[in-house]
């Protein structure tokens, strides 16, 4: 059998909108990829960055936004704040060498279990393609020094000259 | 050695670049009360001492350290770890010490990436491509240079640390204010505050400190400060445009920045209880931006040319995500 | 770990248990998050049964459970039912949570395996994150038992009277110096043409003469502080420059008034009033206003005549009159604020504004009445020639891409209205250009039967141009109405004297801003969003809010009667509640830590973040507060948390769902 990534995916659902369209696409009988794991929250306009990081950093290889269509907040107009947060948070994050795809945005609204089941379906496609982050196993490196010190000293590797 | 019974004090520095010990000077005065309190047992930057003196003390043996400074080398994670053995009161002092600060934004390159840089640049005339070596034979015997680590680490995810004082460097009233309350608990007049607390800082952030008038704010666009002339001197900055840190840093500098004219950049870190000082800042950033488009936002957040160096300039290295991906892939 | 969590994981007969392990989920979970707590795991074939309600109730008396998760389906769908099981057993209901392993698990994978390994994560997240519940109690809040509607239409009438009549005080706020909305301009009303005044005019007194009703008209709603239960409204009452208190409604100010103005708002423009004006003959309150903008004496300090003339003692005309501040206390508010009508000169190609003869349906409704600028009689725009051919355009604005995408609703019924009074009255030829022809409701088809047989002409087409410039002579001199019959396939000019556009309703152009002062949202259209569209289309997400008529989206007059009604039986039913609670769902300041750096105060579209200046900090109003969470979220000094949805909950759920939490042997 062959080993296929199997990324894990945190999923921040809205309790008005994107929830119910996973309820519906539950309802309908509609399959798609097990690899989004749901939190849900009252409103997208809930959605502190820290929890993308929190999850990004724990061991998660995607984070999959969902919320309320524009205009259509059940709380009036929340979804817009998330949508700011999400973009300044993907520039973020490119700073710091995560691929800016590895975190989406989806608006689904609660007719829409189709649309919930198909974005999910195609975001863990793409976190496949992307490949593991592996950010919380990385923290375990700190204390591997040796293949640091080959970093620094085999680059430019040909010419290397020792001090007399 | 005297032989009175003072209790012993310690500071060190280690990834960081010495304006801390300038800040402890800069109390003036004060600095003769820790004579008159403290037997100063260890500090490189004042004072002769070897490593292996610290190493002879008894475990527990010195009250009070403050020590400022990343964690870049095995040097700087030896002599943390030494000192935490020998000291009942570490204090992770400084903003390198505490979340990494300056020196913590190498944490965006690959180690190889600075050395090369340091060493093999257009600043630094190499031709021959000679890099430092960790260890070399010399007619003398085998000789050391400390080892790089691939990123810069704040004391506490080295060690446990008992107090945090933030700040680039802190206030010298703060440190004052600090001195004065060891002090008073060496003479059994006050208490210590409950271990992991953040101290000579307030409660709240910035712009608690700040008289600058600020409103409701929402901002169609952002803009560096080299770029507004003049600053309005009575109104928010962050209200002007210019990305101020103010709203997500910690109180306790009396908003020194803003006062002079010019945004916060964050040196005291994080409001307590803050689990990632840079999310604080995205979101309060986000918040003020006046567009519901994604084009209009991205345009908006053009203004900010450096996002991941504007939230995290200060706090990387103790951030959740701490490190570009490239730096762990050493 | 001081706490005992209980897990059940459900069947739901194969529901469940045909896609996941359940048995092995809930021993996995007995096991494994032991060290987190965990010190029962059950699966049971139905666990909304009352069997099932009993096991979570005995385990709590008998093993002390301080925190329960039940793996099911939806919240959605039965946290209600686990929460009540809970406290019959002396549980805070709020200590419960529900995982869904039905809706997001066992119904959407096929993958036994990969189902079983998602429950197990999705109950891990769940019992990090009920670790840190704290037990809340809902918020009571008392009614006060006035109420404030806003708008006189017949929607705003009828929910005023329904309420008033049931003994409780309401105040009515209209915009305009008359109640009666846009009912009040029409002439006959469909399907049974019964005459749009006799209908309305009786309800419009009742609402002036009813004791338990205040009426502010020409006044406007500016500002909105409270919560449900009790809501305090400020309304400027715009200076009328007549005293009421004496003014007996003679007419003898306006009949003196020398200035006569074009009535754009109730003659639709076609007729003409004073300065000084009633907008109509059984204006509900009788009296006059000035308009200040066209009286002479305002603009260059001559005439008076009104003044001058005004028979009562004292005069009750008064130049010195201000506006009047007035605050209202209501515990309830229902907003009945209308619709404008679509601007037919956002279609050029229609002629409307260019050529004369082209008119909107409003102008054609008070050109029937027989009160309006004409008697009643339809003629031409020179006053006086009755056409001898009309088309009737449907669907003007509406169903297009380029302007409206939504039906009107009443476009449709108002079209076969225009068509058979045009019939009836001129005995011209009337050709209906439509879309498709929906009659829905009750006798609306057989209204349509009856237009087509009294000879009304049917043209399945969206009218592509209007126009005057003649191809041929019999066209000289006429409209020419220029449209696809797809029927036929064909393309026809039709070339008649009169073209009346079905314009459709759109959202009142102040609708935003009016739905910010009270807390509600527009939707895509424009309309305001009711809290569910089937189940609960009058209330609003804002507790205490409700809308009635066209707010809510276009609809004929039965159907704002029905959710005038509506709305205030839902009002009645907070008012006789007395006390209501609210879900504790609520986001609250630590004020040491807040910095007042306001970052916040513009976030909250329910204007429930107040800045304290005199602190320096903000502060929320939790009967305002719904609980959406955005403040807590963007706070930047970590100053404001969330019961219900905290930071610490959030957070231990992430790395619970990631498995951060088994203890090393245990992965």
């Amino acid at each position: 059998m062959s080993e296929q990534f199997e990324p894990t995916i945190i999923g921040f659902t809205c309790n008005w909108c994107s929830y119910r369209a996973a309820d519906l696409a539950g309802t309908s009988r509609m399959k798609y990829a097990p690899n989004v794991r749901l939190i849900r929250m009252m409103c997208s306009g809930r959605l502190d960055p820290t929890f993308v990081l929190r999850a990004l950093s724990s061991g998660a290889d995607g984070v999959m936004i969902t919320g309320c269509h524009p205009g259509e907040c059940h709380y009036i107009e929340q979804n817009y704040k998330a949508l700011r947060r999400f973009l300044l948070l993907r520039r973020v994050l490119a700073g710091l060498g995560i691929e800016p795809e590895r975190v989406k945005l989806v608006w689904a609204s609660a007719a829409e279990g189709a649309r919930f089941a198909s974005e999910t379906t195609a975001f863990v496609e793409e976190i496949r393609k992307l490949g593991p982050l592996n950010w919380g196993k990385t923290d375990d490196r700190q204390q591997t020094m040796d293949d640091v010190e080959s970093s620094v000293v085999n680059r430019p590797s040909s010419e290397m000259e020792v001090p007399a | 050695m005297t032989a009175n019974a003072k209790p012993k004090f310690a500071m060190y520095w280690a990834a960081s670049c010495g304006g801390c010990e300038i800040a402890v000077l800069n109390t003036h005065e004060k600095i003769l009360d820790v004579d008159a309190n403290f037997d100063v047992v260890f500090w490189p930057v004042a004072m002769d001492a070897k490593y292996k003196d610290v190493e002879a003390m008894e475990n527990g043996s010195i009250l009070l350290t403050l020590f400022n400074g990343g964690i870049r080398n095995d040097e700087n994670e030896h002599i943390a770890k030494l000192l935490r053995q020998k000291s009942k009161i570490l204090v992770s002092f400084g903003s390198c010490a505490c979340e990494g600060c300056i020196p913590g934004l190498a944490n965006l390159s690959p180690v190889g990436d600075i050395v090369h840089t340091a060493f093999n640049t257009i600043t630094t005339d190499n031709p021959n491509e000679i890099y430092p070596q960790t260890t070399f034979d010399a007619p003398e015997g085998e000789l050391h240079i400390p080892k790089l680590f691939p990123v810069l680490r704040p004391l506490d995810q080295v060690v446990d640390v008992d107090y945090y004082m933030p700040g680039c460097p802190p206030e010298s009233h703060q440190i004052a204010a600090v001195i004065d309350l060891v002090i008073k608990v060496v003479k059994g007049e006050a208490e210590l505050p409950p271990k992991g607390a953040t101290i000579g800082v307030g409660d709240s952030t910035v712009c608690d400190e700040c008289p600058l008038a600020r409103n409701v704010k929402m901002i169609k666009e952002f803009k560096r400060i080299q770029d507004i002339a003049p600053v309005d001197p009575t109104l928010c900055i962050l209200e002007q445009g210019i990305p101020c840190n103010g709203p997500a840093t910690r109180s306790g500098c009396n908003a020194r920045c803003p006062q002079a004219g010019a945004q916060c950049i964050g040196c005291y870190g994080p409001a307590e209880g803050v689990m990632d000082y840079g999310a604080r800042l995205i979101t309060a950033f986000a918040s003020v931006i006046d567009a519901t488009t994604p084009e209009e936002i991205d345009h908006i957040l053009d203004g900010i040319p450096d996002p991941t160096g504007q939230v995290y300039r200060f706090n990387l290295a103790g951030s959740l995500l701490k490190a570009n991906r490239e730096a762990w892939k050493v | 770990m001081s706490e005992k969590i209980g897990v059940y994981v459900c069947h739901c007969g194969t529901n469940i248990a045909g896609t996941v392990d359940v048995k092995g989920v809930a021993e996995w979970a007995a096991e494994h998050l032991k060290h987190r707590g965990v010190v029962i795991g059950r699966d049971y074939k139905f666990m909304c049964s009352s069997l099932g309600q009993e096991l979570v109730e005995n385990d709590i008396k008998e093993l002390g459970l301080t925190r329960v998760i039940v793996a099911a389906c939806s919240p959605h769908l039965h946290e209600k039912t686990f929460r009540t099981a809970c406290e019959r057993a002396g549980l805070n209901p709020y200590l419960c949570e529900m995982v869904s392993i039905r809706e997001q698990v066992s119904w959407v994978h096929t993958d036994k395996v990969a189902a079983t390994e998602k429950s197990k994560a999705a109950i891990s997240g769940g019992v990090e994150r009920v670790i840190h519940n704290e037990p809340l109690e809902p918020i009571q809040v008392p009614i006060h038992a006035d109420t404030l509607v806003v708008g006189g239409g017949i929607a705003g009438i009828q929910a005023a009277l329904e309420i008033a009549d049931a003994g409780y005080h309401v105040c009515l706020v209209e915009r305009e110096p008359s109640i009666g909305g846009h009912m009040a301009q029409f002439d006959k009303t469909f399907p049974t043409l019964d005459c749009a005044a006799c209908i309305l005019t009786p309800k419009m007194v009742e609402v002036g003469a009813h004791p338990n009703i205040t009426l502010l008209t020409w006044s406007e709603v500016e500002k909105v502080d409270g919560f449900v239960g009790n809501f305090k409204a400020t309304i400027r009452k715009k200076a009328s420059y007549v005293n009421t208190d004496s003014c007996t409604g003679c007419g003898i100010c306006w009949e003196k008034c020398p200035k006569k103005v074009v009535d754009d708002v109730f003659e639709a423009g076609m007729g003409i009033r004073k300065a000084i004006y009633r907008p109509f003959a059984q204006a509900v309150p009788k009296y006059p206003v000035m308009d200040v903008e066209n009286c002479t004496y305002f603009k260059n300090s001559k005439c008076k005549a009104c003044q001058l003339f005004c028979p009562t003692e004292p005069n009750s005309i008064n130049f010195e009159q201000k506006d009047e501040i007035l605050e209202v206390q209501a515990g309830n508010i229902i907003l009945a604020t209308g619709y404008d009508l679509f601007d037919a000169t956002r279609i050029p190609q229609y002629g409307y504004g260019k050529l004369p003869n082209v008119f909107t349906s409003l102008e054609f409704e008070r050109m029937c009445n027989a009160a309006g600028p004409t008697e009643g009689k339809i003629v031409l725009r020179d006053m006086k020639t009755a056409p001898k051919s009309v088309v009737v355009v449907h669907c003007v604005g509406s169903r297009d891409e380029n302007y409206n995408k939504y039906c009107s609703s009443i476009c449709c019924m108002q079209s076969l209205k225009f068509a058979h009074l045009v019939m009836e009255r001129t005995g011209a030829e009337v050709y209906n250009c439509y879309i498709d022809i929906r009659t829905p409701s009750k006798d609306y088809e057989e209204f349509y039967k009856r237009v087509l047989e009294e000879g009304g002409h049917f043209i399945r087409g969206k009218v592509a141009e209007i126009t005057d410039a003649a191809r041929i002579p019999e066209e000289e001199g006429k409209l020419i109405v220029q449209v696809e019959d797809t029927l036929i396939g064909k393309q026809r000019r039709i070339p008649v004297d009169m073209v009346i556009l079905s314009a459709g309703l759109e959202p009142r152009h102040d609708a935003k801003e009016v739905g910010k002062l009270f807390g509600i949202a527009c939707g895509a259209s424009g309309w305001y969003t009711e809290r569910h569209p089937k189940l609960d289309p009058v209330a609003t997400m804002t507790d205490g809010v409700y809308i009635a008529g066209c707010v809510q989206g276009p609809k004929d007059i039965p159907a704002s009667v029905v959710q005038g009604a509506a709305a205030a039986a839902r009002v009645l039913g907070k008012i006789q509640q007395g006390v209501i609670s609210l879900e504790p769902i609520r986001a609250s300041i630590n004020k040491d830590q807040c910095s007042g750096c306001r970052i916040c105060n513009g976030l909250c579209p329910f204007n429930a973040i107040a800045y304290i200046e005199d602190d320096n900090v903000s502060d929320i109003n939790p009967a305002l507060c719904q609980g959406c969470g955005t403040c807590v979220a963007a706070c930047p000094a970590g100053a404001i948390s969330g019961t219900g949805f905290s930071n610490e909950q959030i957070i231990a759920q992430i790395d619970g769902l990631l498995l951060r939490n088994l203890e090393p042997a245990g992965v």
